[in-house]
């Protein structure tokens, strides 16, 4: 089947504009008619249940946290683009939505890139009016910074902490509709089951996390803003509950996943240090404004660094890639830290790892300036590390950050299923290959505040609310199933933790499935996965019982997702035979290691249907096409 | 390393609930807190028994989940830092820890080290926001904030809601939690409007919930993992005693 992603025609610039017009609308004296569910309160499911409670729709809002303030946006460090311009650089809307679509290697849509770019500014705005306090000048205007390697300043940022400010801005947005009775939130409430009703979504099945209960919420619409998926690696930098759960029960219930192989390894994370290592903590990107990575030149070199003389460092960045040095795109530097780890020349334990120096820079601005712009970042390596990157350089390692790819949507935000849409991480539709640093923030905003508030409108306008309750024979049938599920995990009885099982499968996946992928390791990865899914159905174990808090048969229920979910990873990053973004297969790469993408064979979204439990899934294309951007091969050098 | 812990059981919110002791061997100082409990829990689920519930998410100190009194202090001795980023090399050879659940009439034990904060959500549902809502708002250069003002709202802004402050507080209040957000908001042009209001309601919200009043002991201050300072408690009293007389002429 060949895809549409009913993009809107016309000039690039009109698109959206044009598309809202012909939208349908809900009359406001209706929308209370209407019933929407959003699960997950991140940015995209909080900015999306707030603005839909304030427009008088009633919501249910789910999240499996303890409080909707807890989604793990909140640990985004950097910063939020938009294309305002205020530094007078240079920057525009187009600006930013060709740097977009070039930073995702040309695998994303030109439409919805387009409109991100063109909500940038409003996100601001709105943020600003809900009194999120970002940095300022001395005048009293808003600070911006360059970040991720771009080359306008167009970064607004909170400290460290942008991703906190930005989410509890929403999440203060949330508070006042759940006050003003229009949005009811369900916390510590896991997502099990989407519901169809004659083919269209109409509600979910969760587990009560405290009590253990599983009951059926009835809707109009489902909307999923459930995050990414790279806890397949094991070890990510994401919050230990995220999950593809909600994704992968709404894809094994007909939603296409798209692109699973277009995932995200940041460079610079603290490495690991030990079998215990539960999850990776993210260095700041900034950091390489001012930091030198490095080497030693002999392999094994077990002298301390600060022993290593000038001569006998290999700053492998600023050599292979002269212009762009340190600052070289996220996948580019996690590649090449990979590759002289590989070769030996990794330094502290286990040898994965690599130099993040601060010398030079200490020198030349002196420790106070460095203290200023770094110094809740130095605390934090030190207080994990035990390590003072004032006197000696920084370990850094890369890890599993973002996935790109997800539940596939079309221009509206929604999936192939009418009444489901998936905003923010959980759709795959902004950042194509690679995603620039700053525009996480960007696009979760922009899809709840900005764009699902017209175009679930559309959906909604067009059927009668209130058709199904939770009642209806589907959800009896999803209970059953969701119930059957869980006392088949707690009666397996077997040997092994979940959490080894977990550790299993990362080791696959990020040896196999990770930084660089090959047809061999793929292939490798397709037998290991069902063989390691199949133990686990067979040995896990789990104590404790359904009917109470069992934080074992949360992660059990995940982890089996994780093993399911991993083949089709594995399965699409076979089938795509290019390397472009994240994704990088070495059976395709230039004469000296650069990504070679394949623009005349895969120039398409990557889209599956799921056919059934030992069956292959089927593989739908949906083709991109470019009238505003050339096809440019991507250089650092 | 080897250790001896000494951890809160209960079964739920009924149970009376106990200390059960257990050995944490071979621990690596490079393992945070919650590393070592992981290790603890994978060892007791092979006993056979049920693993220690505790709350967890980020592991990185920005969610505020993690909840932990260990050996009677919120997140543990070291100043400023969540229980996910404590390690192991706080700790020596052979010490014994007692690790507790956050101890607050608000925060009643869901299971083990696991409490109900919903409490908090309550208290910011009853204003601690602004009330705009999404679209129909100025350029964000249209009104200017002083540097100084920004920042101010920046160091309250910084609370991750865990609740150590009510942990820690012999009151087992909230107030270094609600002077945090309507000392951020009221800082600030676009919350200024509704702050003789906001202070009123969360501070009445926060009484109702059974969190108590500040004696200015200052425990909170101690165990925030933010550092967030009291200071914000005496510009809440501030606000407070202005909303008064404005509070009093709505009622007339």
């Amino acid at each position: 089947m060949i895809l549409d992603g009913k993009c809107p025609t016309g000039p690039l610039a009109d698109k959206w504009d044009n598309h809202r017009q012909n939208l349908k609308l809900v009359n406001p004296a209706n929308k209370r008619k209407y019933k929407v569910i959003v699960v997950g309160t991140g940015l995209a499911g909080a900015s999306a249940a707030a603005t839909l409670g304030e427009l008088g729709y009633r919501v249910d809002a789910f999240c499996y946290q303890d409080s909707p303030r807890r989604a793990h946006s909140i640990a985004a460090q950097g910063g939020i683009n938009a294309a305002k311009n205020y530094q007078n650089d240079g920057d525009s809307i187009f600006r930013l939505f060709f740097d977009t679509i070039k930073g995702g290697d040309f695998r994303a849509r030109e439409a919805n890139v387009y409109r991100l770019a063109q909500i940038s500014n409003a996100i601001i705005d709105q943020c600003v009016a809900q009194g999120v306090p970002f940095a300022r000048d001395y005048a009293g205007y808003l600070e911006n910074r360059s970040f991720g390697g771009a080359q306008v300043s167009r970064t607004f940022f909170a400290r460290g902490q942008t991703g906190q400010q930005l989410l509890l801005g929403a999440y203060q947005a949330l508070s006042r509709q759940v006050a003003a009775g229009s949005v009811t939130v369900f916390p510590r409430t896991e997502m099990l089951d989407l519901v169809l009703v004659d083919g269209q979504a109409k509600g979910i099945t969760v587990r009560d996390l405290v009590s253990g209960e599983i009951s059926c919420h009835a809707a109009d619409a489902v909307v999923l803003a459930t995050g990414g998926y790279v806890n397949v690696f094991n070890l990510s930098t994401n919050a230990m509950g995220c999950s593809v759960t909600a994704a992968w029960r709404a894809h094994k219930k007909g939603a296409f996943f798209a692109n699973p192989c277009f995932t995200q390894i940041h460079p610079t994370c603290i490495p690991v240090t030990g079998d215990h290592q539960s999850k990776l903590t993210l260095m700041s990107e900034s950091l390489r404004n001012d930091g030198r990575i490095w080497v030693p030149k002999k392999a094994g070199d077990k002298r301390r660094p600060q022993d290593i003389p000038e001569n006998e460092r290999d700053y492998y960045l600023e050599r292979k890639y002269p212009s762009f040095g340190n600052l070289a795109p996220r996948d580019i530097a996690s590649r090449a830290a990979k590759e002289v780890c590989d070769a030996g020349y990794g330094v502290g334990p286990g040898g994965r790892g690599v130099y993040l120096d601060f010398g030079d820079s200490i020198e030349r601005l002196g420790e106070d300036t460095i203290r200023a712009r770094y110094g809740n970042l130095f605390e934090m390596y030190e207080r994990i590390t035990d390590e003072n990157a004032y006197q000696q350089p920084m370990r850094i390692y890369p890890a599993p950050h973002y996935s790109m790819g997800g539940l596939w949507v079309d221009y509206n935000l929604q999936s192939n299923i009418e009444g489901l849409f998936v905003l923010g991480e959980a759709n795959f539709s902004d950042h194509g290959a690679n995603r620039l640093g700053a525009s996480a923030l960007m696009q979760g905003l922009a899809d709840g505040y900005f764009i699902i508030p017209y175009t679930i409108a559309d959906y909604l306008a067009r059927i009668t609310p209130g058709q199904v309750d939770h009642t209806h024979e589907a959800f009896r049938q999803s209970r059953n199933e969701v119930t059957g599920q869980t006392e088949k995990l707690l009666a397996i009885n077997g040997n092994k933790t979940v959490s080894e099982f977990h550790r299993e499968l990362g080791h696959i996946m990020w040896e196999d499935v990770g930084m660089a992928r090959s047809t061999e390791g793929l292939s490798d990865a397709l037998q290991r996965i069902p063989a390691l899914r199949q133990e686990f159905w067979q040995n896990v174990c789990i104590p404790g019982s359904g009917q109470q808090l069992n934080q074992e048969l949360e992660k059990a229920g995940r982890v089996a997702d994780f093993l399911e979910f991993g083949e089709l990873l594995a399965r699409d990053a076979l089938q795509r035979e290019e390397s472009c973004g994240g994704h990088f297969r070495t059976e395709h790469q230039t004469p000296d290691g650069e990504a070679l993408r394949n623009d005349a064979d895969f120039a398409y979204v990557a889209a599956w249907q799921y056919k059934g439990a030992d069956h292959k899934p089927e593989l739908h294309k949906e083709p991109l096409t470019f009238e505003n951007v050339e096809l440019a091969v991507r250089s650092y050098k | 390393m080897d250790l001896t812990l000494h951890v809160w059981r209960q079964k739920g919110p009924e149970d009376k609930g106990r200390l059960a002791t257990y050995k944490a061997t071979d621990i690596s100082e490079d393992m945070s807190f919650l590393e070592m409990l992981d290790v603890v829990n994978e060892g007791l689920i092979k006993q056979g028994i049920e693993p220690i519930a505790f709350d967890h998410d980020c592991r990185e100190g920005i969610c505020g989940t993690c909840s932990q009194v260990i050996n009677g202090d919120a997140h543990g001795p070291q100043a400023k830092t969540t229980v996910c980023q404590l390690h192991m090399r706080q700790f020596k050879d052979g010490d014994e820890i007692y690790i507790e659940p956050w101890r607050s009439r608000a925060f009643p034990v869901v299971r083990d080290l696991v409490v109900d904060r919903r409490s908090m959500d309550r208290v910011m549902q009853a204003g601690g926001y602004v009330s705009v809502s999404t679209g129909g708002v100025p350029d964000a250069n249209a009104i200017l904030i002083p540097k100084v003002d920004a920042d101010t709202a920046m160091d309250a802004a910084e609370c991750i809601g865990c609740g150590a402050c009510v942990a820690a507080c012999p009151n087992g209040s909230a107030m270094l939690f609600v002077a945090a957000k309507v000392g951020q908001l009221a800082k600030l042009p676009q919350g200024r409007a509704e702050a003789a209001q906001r202070v009123c309601t969360m501070t009445d919200a926060m009484l109702r919930e059974g969190f108590g009043n500040c004696s200015n002991h200052y425990d909170c201050e101690a165990a925030c993992p933010k550092g967030i300072s009291v200071k914000f408690i005496a510009q809440l009293n501030r606000e407070y005693v202005m909303a008064l007389p404005k509070r009093r002429k709505e009622k007339d």
